[in-house]
């Protein structure tokens, strides 16, 4: 099957969509008609083709348009790509997994050939074809976490290992719902998920640390995030707020199944071998309310979910301005029968 | 899921018989695959099938971690331990087939150290080895310091020296060598971050004496070269697989659990990954803990065990199982 990468916007005109057929692999975040969190973490097996959980690293027909997004960001910030000096092997042990996973996932894409420590690497959707030496990082443009983030959709975070934690020490994080890899660099797993709340009461943070802790290397995980972000806008940094933050203020009752996006992260985890660092992929999916609601599984259980949610929730996911008009809104999908469980729509 | 469920087979390669207790063994995957890459540090799960009996022991890996085609590990013979070793000693050769886990690391390096100092006892040098061709390959400088009971015993003393030569640094019992904590740890340019592995006493001094000398808890790392002990046969009830299992002497707590096929967590097998922590329902007698996971409140609550490394003395144990 060969994608056809679309040609769209996430700025300005915000032109981005999804194609009818698009819109049935997305990965809806809600299996239940309620939503509280947990550590809800899964073995990221290959499973249902056709599904964002198909490879183990999607690819979409948005990946070229977001590819060219990032580069955009990075050209006008580029801290928003960092590596501390010890996370060099990371990136290293990044590349390739990214290389030999997308290898063998598309062959007809991308194809990589190993001579030794001799890389030649061949991306055709962005028109790329490099020779390197593994490990060489002066046979590279760049860092080889640069290289190879720019190749591969959805922000990545490295995180070192060291004194039973995790540190966030290197990432390339151009996609973000309102988080820094500016201020967060350096941190340890307690200190950036420090502004979570509820989360901590419940000692989620404990128990997904102590999983992530002992994570197996060849033995990913993955789980899934969501929150809303209106206009199709992939870099909602705090950094850019300005641009981004009073777009809340035009959401209406008439455009708001335009404008109100779901937005759902798609978080893998993986043991890097050669750093022992973990690798955390966030891989951003974005939906309009009026897409969302083709299906009419997801429509009845969206205005559930949106209805109950708890208010410390509804602040801190920033949906305070609009989340009336959007329950409202959404009541119209939900005729009271009842919903299977799981995400697929049915 | 646990890190043993995923094993990859492998042929013995080779097995050379280092000095009279020591034998190393080395294995390729039995398609020619490479094997996966791995950290300085890092071990793997060996599975041995006994005669029945199914054991799986970690050994830290000596191969360089740029070598995909084989693992090397070495085993140390114990005859007053479970079995293992002896096993590995003993019915192990060239030729057989047998499986491993993927590599696990609980000892990595600290990649923003300036400088690595290891010190090793006896069979502790083994992830040394790993580690130092890693740290070699980066450019990092690195000391490594091996103590041993006598020259027969210390395996690969003479061919560090060859690879490594003025980084290594060696000290026998018999020849009334041992190495000065103080004057080592007291000379290290700042950045320095020490690893030691060997026997309990060894890596009680160094983390002592580097305390002592003010380095920093996070400068200081270790790890316990644990084999599940033996002991007194115990019998547990597992709760929610509403059984009852024996715990032989020579068997631990986690491999009953597993013979009787009830599912259970695991990794390091040895005390120190936390894994396989279970809730214990109820206790009637005393939890022989021997792990380095739980912490002495936990020990006293009376209410986890690590099943890997811990034992159990009285009327009644019943886990959350």
């Amino acid at each position: 099957m060969t994608i056809q990468f679309k040609d769209e916007s996430f700025r300005g005109d915000f032109t981005y969509a999804n194609s009818p057929s698009n819109i049935p692999r997305f990965p809806f975040p809600f299996p239940e008609d309620e939503y509280m969190y947990s550590t809800n973490i899964e073995p990221h097996h290959a499973a249902r083709v056709g599904s964002p959980f198909e490879n183990a690293f999607d690819v979409d027909e948005h990946y070229v348009a977001e590819m060219k997004d990032r580069a955009l960001v990075l050209a006008d910030d580029p801290g928003r790509c960092q590596a501390l000096p010890h996370m060099e092997t990371a990136g290293w042990d990044f590349l390739e997994l990214v290389m030999v996973s997308k290898a063998r996932d598309y062959p007809d894409l991308f194809k990589l050939t190993m001579d030794g420590g001799h890389w030649h690497w061949i991306n055709k959707p962005l028109q790329i074809d490099d020779t390197f030496t593994f490990g060489d990082s002066s046979t590279l443009p760049c860092h080889p976490m640069e290289y190879i983030g720019r190749q591969v959709q959805g922000d990545h975070a490295i995180l070192d290992q060291r004194d039973g934690n995790l540190w966030m020490d290197a990432g390339i994080i151009t996609a973000q719902a309102d988080w820094s890899l500016d201020f967060d660099i350096g941190m340890n797993f307690f200190e950036w998920h420090a502004p979570v709340p509820l989360a901590h009461e419940l000692g989620v943070f404990q128990r997904a640390l102590k999983f992530l802790l002992t994570l197996p290397q060849g033995q990913p995980s993955r789980r899934l995030n969501w929150t809303l972000t209106v206009n199709p806008r992939l870099d909602t940094s705090p950094e850019n707020y300005p641009k981004w933050g009073p777009d809340k203020l035009t959401v209406t009752p008439e455009n708001i199944g335009e404008k109100v996006h779901l937005r759902v992260e798609l978080q893998t985890f993986w043991r890097l071998p050669r750093s022992n660092a973990i690798l955390f992929p966030i891989r951003t999916y974005l939906m309009a309310m009026n897409e969302v609601v083709t299906q009419p599984k997801w429509g009845r259980r969206l205005h559930r979910v949106m209805r109950d949610l708890r208010p410390e929730l509804v602040n801190y996911k920033g949906l305070s301005r609009y989340h009336p008009i959007l329950v409202e809104w959404l009541s119209q999908f939900d005729d009271g029968a009842p919903t299977s469980p799981g995400i697929f729509p049915d | 899921m646990s890190a043993s469920d995923h094993l990859i087979p492998v042929v013995v390669s080779n097995v050379v018989e280092v000095n009279p207790i020591i034998k190393r063994f080395e294995f390729r995957h039995v398609n020619g695959d490479e094997l996966p890459a791995f950290s300085g540090g890092a071990h793997i799960v060996v599975e041995m099938l006994d005669d029945g009996t199914k054991r799986k022991n970690p050994y830290s890996l000596m191969s360089s971690p740029f070598e995909r085609d084989q693992y090397a590990i070495s085993v140390r013979r114990d005859d007053t331990g479970r079995g293992g070793s002896k096993f590995m000693h003993e019915q192990v050769q060239p030729g057989m087939q047998m499986k491993i886990s993927a590599p696990v690391n609980l000892f990595a390096l600290d990649l923003r150290a300036r400088k690595h100092l290891m010190i090793a006892g006896g069979i502790g040098i083994t992830p040394f080895i790993a580690q130092m061709a890693q740290a070699d390959k980066l450019g990092v400088p690195f000391e490594l310091h091996y103590a041993a009971r006598s020259v027969s015993q210390a395996a690969y003393m003479d061919s560090l020296a060859d690879r490594f030569g003025d980084h290594v640094s060696c000290y026998c019992d018999d020849q009334g060598e041992g190495i000065d904590l103080e004057m080592l740890l007291s000379n290290q340019p700042l950045g320095t971050h020490v690893y030691v592995c060997g026997p309990k006493g060894m890596i009680e001094r160094v983390v002592e004496t580097a305390t002592n000398l003010g380095w920093p808890a996070a400068h200081v790392h270790f790890e316990h070269f644990l084999a599940p002990p033996v002991g007194e046969p115990f019998d547990v009830h597992l709760a929610k697989a509403g059984i009852d299992i024996t715990v032989g002497a020579e068997q631990s707590l986690l491999e009953a659990v597993e013979a009787s096929g009830t599912p259970i967590n695991c990794m390091c097998r040895g005390g120190a990954c936390g894994q396989c922590e279970t809730v214990v329902v109820a206790c009637d007698g005393d939890i022989m803990h021997n792990d380095h996971w739980l912490d002495e409140e936990q020990r006293a609550s009376r209410q986890r065990i690590m099943p890997c490394v811990s034992r159990f003395r009285g009327k009644r144990l019943e886990l959350d199982l």
